[in-house]
């Protein structure tokens, strides 16, 4: 049952997701040879369109597919039957409560749980799509699982055009190359204030790799406000 | 319904001369690969494949005849009309606008596979002219607006009305070739475009000082240029007994003029990224660079080669 779910989710990966994305859609990638051969893995990313993580599982090897595992709000994508058997039977998201009823259990305890069993959590720390192409402040939740998972690697992948090209709030998709640059990996630094910093630093400096910029000043057009 | 219909033969010959000068191509960049390895080789060697993957669809295309060339253009506007949308800082605002811009490619090339020529010819420059802005006029937002229009329009000019002429051409109907047999007439025009493309790149490389515009293109030369001229002209002579009605009197000159005006759409392309700050159109053909950036020469070419064939040859 469970060799018949992968087969069923590879194969609507290479129908539907790769050509998709490769074809209408278009990705420039920067940096794949950095992506990890195996979990766990933490693959942090700015979110800014739900296309991110559909653009993120197609950067991997099929044999990986089995092992993604794009963290999600639960209370987004569990909120109706058919998106939640979409979210956690094809997608197979961890689905985390951001604004959990009771603080006995830790809400990022399933994401622990899965780099436990070496999978590769996708993860959007901004925790919500927000303006397009704006990047929100990083939730600290990433550095709880870092410091909770020292040994794991941290790999920051920075997302542009998707917000473009499928922004929130809006149903029509309009196609656009998107661009994608990979970070080094990196470890747990010692303390969270720390390690959000280093975070948002590579996040700075990847993002000034992905060219153009989403709004550069033309001189004959300024973005308005 | 015989498939390699009369003028096939001397499609299937070009073919299989393209195939052989890409193997001789790929053959010539190993051995540099090994004698000679560097950053540059190893981008000739992408671009080398590139131009396999380009050859196999097009060359497909071609020889599997009817309209395959047809969907296989219509599929080229769309993904360079995604690239030029994607190179340009359009607002926020105009997502809609954009959509309905995207809409005009499928359109456009139903308009070609049903044959109707003057639809063919006035819906982007004439209803695409008025329903963009139109769309754009009921976002209510007026700054920019105007360069908003002119970008979405050029676009869908360059990207989908002018290439969308080669497409035109699988329709067409020539004297002197049976109909649907005009697969070599594109085969002829694209081939020449992309060779004359490659000899002034080389050309320039191998003995070109002055430049011709250095504002926009420093790697233009005139001895580029002049040898691209010659050697597109030439070809022309060679290949047009195998692939079209024309005589070599009238194939010489059609060459010239492809190799004079491929140029313009190259620098054209060129000074347009030059504006955008960007070298590379996008990262579509790996050596390449983007789709505008291959692509560019064809979109001059197309036109004007498609009004010479109608006004003699229709």
């Amino acid at each position: 049952m469970k060799i018949l779910g992968h087969a069923l989710r590879a194969l609507l990966f290479w129908l539907f997701a790769k050509p998709f994305v490769a074809l209408v859609l278009g990705i420039d990638v920067r940096g794949l040879e950095k992506l990890p051969a195996d979990g766990p893995v933490l693959l942090v990313a700015n979110h800014n369109s739900h296309l991110d993580t559909l653009v993120l599982l197609t950067l991997f090897p099929t044999r990986l597919l089995p092992k993604l595992r794009p963290v999600a709000a639960g209370d987004y994508f569990l909120s109706n039957r058919l998106l939640r058997c979409f979210a956690l039977r094809v997608v197979r998201v961890v689905p985390i409560d951001r604004n959990p009823a009771s603080p006995a259990c830790h809400p990022l305890t399933p994401c622990l749980e899965a780099l436990d069993r070496g999978e590769i959590l996708l993860l959007f720390p901004e925790g919500s799509r927000g303006e397009p192409e704006a990047r929100g402040p990083f939730k600290r939740g990433i550095a709880h699982l870092a410091k909770s998972r020292p040994e794991v690697p941290v790999i920051p992948v920075c997302l542009g055009g998707t917000g473009l090209a499928l922004p929130k709030g809006e149903a029509l998709f309009v196609p656009r190359v998107c661009q994608l640059v990979i970070g080094d990996a990196f470890i747990w630094t010692g303390n969270k204030t720390g390690f959000m910093q280093e975070l948002e630093d590579r996040f700075d400096a990847l993002s000034t790799q992905i060219a153009p910029p989403p709004f550069p000043s033309h001189p004959n057009m300024e973005s308005p406000a | 319904m015989n498939v390699f219909s009369s003028t096939m033969p001397g499609t299937l010959v070009v073919s299989a001369m393209i195939a052989a000068l890409l193997f001789f191509a790929t053959l010539w960049i190993e051995i540099l690969q090994r004698l000679r390895p560097g950053p540059e080789t190893a981008t000739l060697a992408k671009r080398i494949r590139s131009w396999w993957v380009i050859c196999i669809l097009f060359l497909g295309a071609i020889l599997a005849g009817g309209r395959a060339g047809v969907l296989l253009f219509a599929f080229i506007s769309y993904l360079a009309f995604k690239e030029f949308v994607s190179l340009i800082p359009f607002r926020r605002v105009d997502h809609r606008a954009l959509f309905w811009a995207y809409l005009a490619i499928p359109i456009q090339y139903a308009f070609i596979w049903i044959e109707w020529y003057g639809m063919f010819m006035i819906f982007i420059p004439v209803f695409m002219f008025l329903i963009v802005p139109m769309r754009l006029v009921s976002l209510q937002e007026t700054r920019g607006f105007l360069a908003t229009v002119g970008m979405i329009h050029w676009g869908l000019m360059i990207t989908v009305f002018c290439l969308g002429h080669a497409a035109w051409l699988f329709v067409m109907p020539l004297t002197g070739i049976p109909p649907g047999g005009t697969g070599g007439v594109v085969l002829f025009l694209v081939g020449l475009t992309e060779i004359n493309d490659i000899s002034q790149y080389l050309w320039g490389k191998s003995l070109g000082h002055a430049k011709i515009m250095p504002g926009v293109s420093p790697n233009k030369t005139w001895a580029g240029l002049w040898g691209g001229v010659v050697t597109t002209a030439v070809l022309a002579g060679v290949l047009a007994p195998l692939l079209t009605p024309f005589s070599a009197a009238v194939a010489i000159p059609i060459g010239a003029a492809i190799a004079l005006i491929g140029f313009l759409g190259d620098v054209t392309v060129s000074a347009f990224k030059r504006d955008l700050g960007i070298k590379d159109s996008g990262g579509l053909l790996p050596g390449h660079g983007g789709i505008l950036d291959r692509i560019d020469s064809l979109m001059f070419t197309a036109p004007l080669f498609l009004h010479f064939l109608r006004y003699y040859y229709s």
